[in-house]
């Protein structure tokens, strides 16, 4: 499967959709400042690997897809939720990069430049996610191989 | 009030590119690995850098450990209710934050 751009998706979402997402992501980003105010940067920090906007982006998949399926006629409420499970799934192999960013921000913030620690960490995230995600869908494909290959043996069996 | 109007803003500016990205990118998978982009951290910490110093953005980023392990362990029961049981989205993800918060105080707790 190639990694693709479809930029008809923006065009699908609605107005709402960006700014649910806009003022969540500010509300997150405010809390963790005021957490950090009151009860000190060790509880503050926490909020800074919150999933902030998750439960609306997996809410917004979960319609889309539902609304792409009615169109063709179909239910789509269970094709909606895989999709949101499976955008969760990347969402676990992007947490392993997140823990990755933070590490090398922590051992890099006091030895080099802000800029340089936050470059370093980000690329640290970015590799570790799509390496995770490499091995992640090998194992997948492998595994679906494997059950496909097994029922076509149930179905027709060998001689 | 303006550091946290301040914060609002670039925060909510920051993470909506990151969720755009989400959105355009394909297969969901890999459209996914964004839900966890580090975008509240990118926002924020240059800001508290400015605002607190380095010893305090050192602190909290030493916390964001503890809540990266968290949201990957949401991610986790997460994909597992929706993709295998096929339960609400919106129950799914707003539920499991109880357990964000528990995974990152229980981690703080012991090693924080």
């Amino acid at each position: 499967m190639k990694i693709k751009l479809e930029t008809n998706a923006v065009k699908r979402s609605k107005w709402y959709e960006f700014v649910i997402r806009f003022v969540f992501g500010g509300l997150v980003a405010a809390t963790a400042g005021i957490v950090a105010k009151q009860f000190g940067p060790a509880i503050g920090g926490l909020f800074l690997a919150f999933p902030a906007i998750f439960p609306a982006t997996a809410t917004l998949i979960e319609s889309h897809e539902k609304r792409k399926k009615r169109e063709a006629g179909l239910d789509g409420t269970r094709r909606g939720r895989e999709v949101a499970g499976i955008d969760a799934a990347g969402a676990a192999i992007g947490a392993i990069g997140l823990l990755g960013f933070a590490a090398v921000l922590w051992l890099s913030l006091a030895i080099t430049p802000t800029w340089l620690s936050l470059c370093l960490a980000t690329v640290t995230w970015a590799v570790l996610s799509f390496a995770g995600w490499n091995l992640w869908r090998g194992k997948y494909l492998k595994t679906l191989v494997l059950k496909m290959k097994q029922r076509t043996h149930t179905l027709f069996p060998s001689p | 009030m303006t550091e946290f109007l301040v914060r609002f803003v670039v925060g909510g500016v920051v993470v909506s590119i990151f969720a755009i990205l989400g959105d355009v990118l394909k297969p969901k998978s890999f459209a996914g690995l964004l839900g966890a982009a580090p975008s509240v951290a990118l926002a924020t910490i240059p800001l508290t850098i400015a605002r607190n110093g380095r010893a305090f953005a050192e602190t909290e980023v030493r916390s964001m450990l503890f809540g990266a392990i968290a949201f990957f362990c949401y991610a986790c029961i997460v994909s597992y209710f929706l993709w295998r049981k096929n339960q609400p989205a919106l129950l799914v993800t707003s539920a499991s934050l109880l357990l964000w918060l528990a995974v990152s105080l229980g981690l703080f707790a012991l090693f924080g």
